[in-house]
């Protein structure tokens, strides 16, 4: 997910905080600080910031209480990605506490406060972006913080704050005598905060960087104790279940509902945009009851072309030239001097997130009062959604953030899909009791929002002194963006997101061309972890190696050559092959491939080892991985991230795939879609480049390299490069 | 009527004999530990102990229950489980953490059958409880970790 990049400027805004601290009622203080401008204009916030930072609101980062607990308030969604351990360990990093105080909890949403720096006044987690934009807003807080304790201590003890230290959540003088956090909770709150706290000099951090943080959230998840969505319990609540439409786009034409309303403990069948709800004392009974409505659709506006349709339009389409996104020096010109073409096409199937938890969402709607309980990646869109199905103002909409069971992209829906179904049913109940609004396995398969179909080809030209001379890709997909509140991010001629990771791509050529067409059908899409990236990373990086082996060149150093201009790029394809013994012998029956690509600006190379038997089944054995992604802050979490994103990636390259029958999803659910499963993962080693540079995300970059190693690792033996995804389980040898 | 044991405590149920032992535990009893993932005994996150077996909760009807001993995750204290939890927290397996209740059921279940297992046990022991967030690698470890402990306490 990482819609808000194409927005004009976010990055621009002045990035100075203004510190407040509040008095939490005797019980310690809370501290927090805001960047403007946000709701307010640049200049307004320049003229009188006190009376803009009253305007924007005022969002609290920090409680620290006399029972001596810090607690970071996470304005982020936790979906696996670690964010509560990392942003607590900015926190902990710049106030010297010691890692056992730390404790966290969900901010509310509220976009005046909590609102994420890059996308501008919008709350929300994607685009691996949460540790990147909290990094200075919470580093200041954290320094601020520390800053009044000390102030605190020094009027305590009547002495110099310069004869004041702090460490491992104490504050000390050079007396000897010192106090805990608590100790001055309520004394800090008492201080005027500094407006520019000293921030550390990276050199100094003692939390930061160490190789295992461990994380906050372990624990709770480690004994069943952790709240998701699903868990939510609530005085005097129902239960709900929908039926979707067996093909996008159709609407109820007429519901039976007679024997529905004979099982004991059914409330109501009510009739949505969206489908059908039923609302029962027990999800159980809620589907049984569902199992035995009888609904007529109007299929007038719907969907109903198959796969095979949309690969035979797909094809055609890329046989014009499309929106021209990227072109470097004179493509046409080099074809015609070239020495030799190489050619190459790619299919790339249709991908369900398939979270963990089918998606879910507990609404109350009560007098002029709107409450929900899920696990939303952009609590503002989704607080819009609400305002307009209830009519209530923005303010009257409370979400209480839940632990995600995964999301992958799949929470941050322009339409709030999971939530409209949600708040959809209890406006039509009625009821204003909690409704806790539950998709089974198979609605969550067959609800859409899919990472799009994707056909790529490629050609590329040798001159006649055997360098690459030109390279022109042309992609055809659906678009992402267009027809959302995120149309805006166009600013081509082409949904940017089609050709991500294409159209920046860092290889040298003289000659190199993009271009893009925007594919019109009915099935809905979403990002999908690395959006653009999972298919463009491996489409470029098998082609590339295509060449490479026309050209009779190793394929790390061929990438080197062409990346003189990448030293990130670069660094971490030379660790990566390194570590890997890139060029030692392997047995016969084993090979190596590597892959490179940079996603949300951080860099991952890997290197993949494959063993094929004679019959072409193969075996995954070891994935290597280098990772720059600028300061490590919590290194375990990075490298848990890439372990997860490299199994998410190559799952799917594996095994995934939604085809289409006539407008109808055909998998339903884990006996016909085929996630990553224990037996096929590899050994995994993760390497991070070491960096003074800001810290960037690693949610998404781990994805995009995974599939193409792999494939290249597989070309030894194949006959043809591997261009249909998804691969399987065997190979055609060559 | 259905009368078992869960979690040491003595429970009754009355009505229809097809829904299955996961919403029983969930919604009637309000133990949410253990997950709902697909609902066709596809993906484990929902597994529970049946007179000491693994079972994947979301399809075993409540008729099938009758006298029996059931243990989730909320009630898991042996030494085994111990030394896996412990082992799933020295070793921060957990992401999203939506199946880990799942994952750990079918671990406690493995260990205490096999106190050594190797790779090629875990794969075919652990095959059946998905991981979407793909934390495959550090279950295998977490799982010769808790071993080593048990076998170091023996
Ligand atoms: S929910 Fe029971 S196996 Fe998936
Ligand atoms: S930790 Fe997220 S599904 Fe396993």
């Amino acid at each position: 997910m990482n819609l808000f990049r194409f927005i004009p400027q976010p990055l621009k805004v002045s990035r100075r905080q203004f510190i407040r601290v509040s008095s939490l009622a005797g019980a310690g203080f809370a501290i927090g600080g805001i960047s403007l401008p946000l709701s307010v204009s640049g200049k307004a916030a320049e003229d009188a910031p006190e009376k803009a930072v009253e305007q924007a609101g005022y969002g609290h980062f920090i409680k620290i209480t006399p029972d001596n607990k810090v607690t970071v308030v996470i304005k982020h969604l936790d979906k696996g990605q670690g964010v509560t351990t990392g942003l607590t360990a900015i926190v902990a990093e710049e106030l010297d506490a010691s890692w056992e105080q730390m404790h966290w909890e969900f901010a509310p949403a509220d976009a005046t406060k909590y609102n994420n720096l890059f996308w501008g006044p919008v709350q929300g987690t994607g685009g691996s972006s949460s540790i990147a934009n909290s990094w200075m807003q919470l580093r200041q807080a954290g320094a601020a913080a520390r800053q009044l304790l000390i102030q605190a201590a020094a009027k305590k003890w009547k002495v110099s704050a310069a004869d004041i230290s702090v460490s491992q959540g104490r504050v000390k003088h050079t007396s000897g005598k010192s106090f805990s956090f608590g100790e001055l909770a309520n004394l800090a709150a008492q201080e005027i905060p500094p407006q520019n706290p000293v921030l550390k000099n990276p050199a100094q951090f003692t939390l930061i960087g160490t190789p295992h943080i461990p994380r906050i959230d372990s624990k709770e998840k480690s004994r069943g104790k952790a709240q998701y969505t699903i868990d939510v319990k609530l005085p005097g609540m129902l239960r709900a279940v929908i039926l979707h439409p067996p093909r996008f786009g159709a609407t109820i034409k007429s519901v039976d509902k007679t024997a529905a309303m004979k099982i004991k403990g059914v409330r109501q069948v009510v009739e949505t945009p969206r489908g059908v709800g039923v609302i029962a004392d027990s999800y159980w009974t809620a589907l049984q009851a569902r199992n035995v409505l009888k609904v007529d659709w109007d299929e007038s506006l719907v969907e109903k072309r198959s796969s095979s349709d949309l690969w035979r339009e797909y094809k055609d389409l890329a046989k014009k030239e499309g929106g021209v996104v990227r072109n470097d020096g004179d493509v046409n010109a080099a074809f015609n001097n070239a020495d030799k073409t190489i050619e190459l096409a790619f299919e790339f199937p249709y991908l369900a997130h398939a979270t963990m938890e089918p998606l879910n969402c507990t609404v109350q709607i009560k007098g002029d009062h709107c409450e929900i309980w899920t696990g939303s990646q952009i609590q503002t869109l989704d607080q819009g959604t609400l305002a307009q199905i209830t009519g209530l103002p923005l303010s009257n909409i409370k979400v209480n953030t839940q632990f995600a069971g995964g999301s992958f992209g799949r929470r941050a829906v322009p339409d709030s899909d999971f939530v409209l179904d949600a708040a959809l049913i209890a406006k039509a109940s009625g009821l204003n009791v909690p409704i806790a609004m539950q998709w089974a396995r198979e609605d969550d398969m067959r609800g859409g929002r899919y990472r799009p179909m994707a056909y790529h080809t490629f050609k590329a030209a040798i001159d006649k002194k055997g360098n690459l001379s030109a390279w022109h890709q042309r992609v055809v997909s659906q678009s992402l963006l267009r027809g959302t509140p995120f149309e805006g991010m166009i600013q081509g001629p082409v949904d940017p997101t089609i050709t991500e990771g294409g159209h920046t791509l860092p290889y040298h050529i003289e000659n190199l061309k993009v271009d893009a067409h925007e594919a019109k059908v009915g099935i809905p899409i979403l990002w999908w972890r690395s959006v653009g990236h999972t298919h463009n990373a491996f489409a470029t990086e098998v082609f590339f190696d295509e060449v490479a082996r026309s050209l009779e060149q190793d394929p790390v150093e061929f990438r080197l050559k062409l990346l003189k201009d990448h030293p990130r790029h670069a660094g971490v394809l030379k660790l990566a092959a390194e570590k890997a013994g890139w060029g030692k012998k392997l047995p016969a029956n084993k090979s190596r491939g590597v892959a490179v690509h940079e996603s949300f600006n951080s860099f991952v190379a890997q290197v993949a080892e494959v063993t094929v038997n004679k019959n072409g089944s193969f075996k995954v054995d070891k994935i290597v991985c280098a990772v720059d992604c600028g300061i490590a802050v919590t290194p375990d979490v990075i490298k848990a991230q890439m372990e997860g994103g490299i199994g998410f990636g190559l799952g799917a390259v594996l095994g995934e795939q939604i085809t289409i029958a006539d407008g109808k999803v055909e998998q339903s659910n884990f006996f016909d879609y085929f996630p990553m499963r224990m037996e096929n993962m590899p050994e995994i080693e993760v390497h991070i480049v070491k960096s003074a540079e800001a810290p960037t995300g690693v949610g998404e970059p781990g994805t995009p390299p995974a599939g193409p190693a792999v494939a290249n690792a597989l070309r030894h033996f194949s006959k043809k490069p591997i261009t249909v995804l998804p691969i399987g389980n065997k190979i055609d040898l060559a | 009527m259905t009368k078992f044991t869960l979690n040491g405590k003595t429970v009754t149920y009355k009505g229809d004999a097809n829904k299955t032992l996961l919403w029983f535990v969930r919604e009637d009893e309000g133990l949410t530990g253990s997950k709902f993932g697909c609902g066709v005994a596809m993906c484990g996150a929902c597994t529970m102990h049946l007179n000491g077996n693994p079972v994947r909760a979301c399809s075993t009807p409540m008729s099938a229950v009758n006298g029996a001993t059931v243990t989730t995750i909320e009630g898991i204290s042996s030494k085994v489980a111990n030394a896996v939890q412990s082992a799933w927290e020295t070793l921060d397996v957990v992401q999203c953490g939506y199946c880990q209740s799942g994952q750990i059921m079918s671990a406690v279940a493995l260990l205490k059958n096999n106190p050594s297992p190797s790779d090629a046990d875990i794969d075919s022991a652990m095959n059946g409880n998905l991981c979407r967030c793909a934390t495959y690698h550090r279950i295998r470890a977490a799982i010769h970790n808790a071993a080593s402990q048990l076998a170091k306490e023996a």
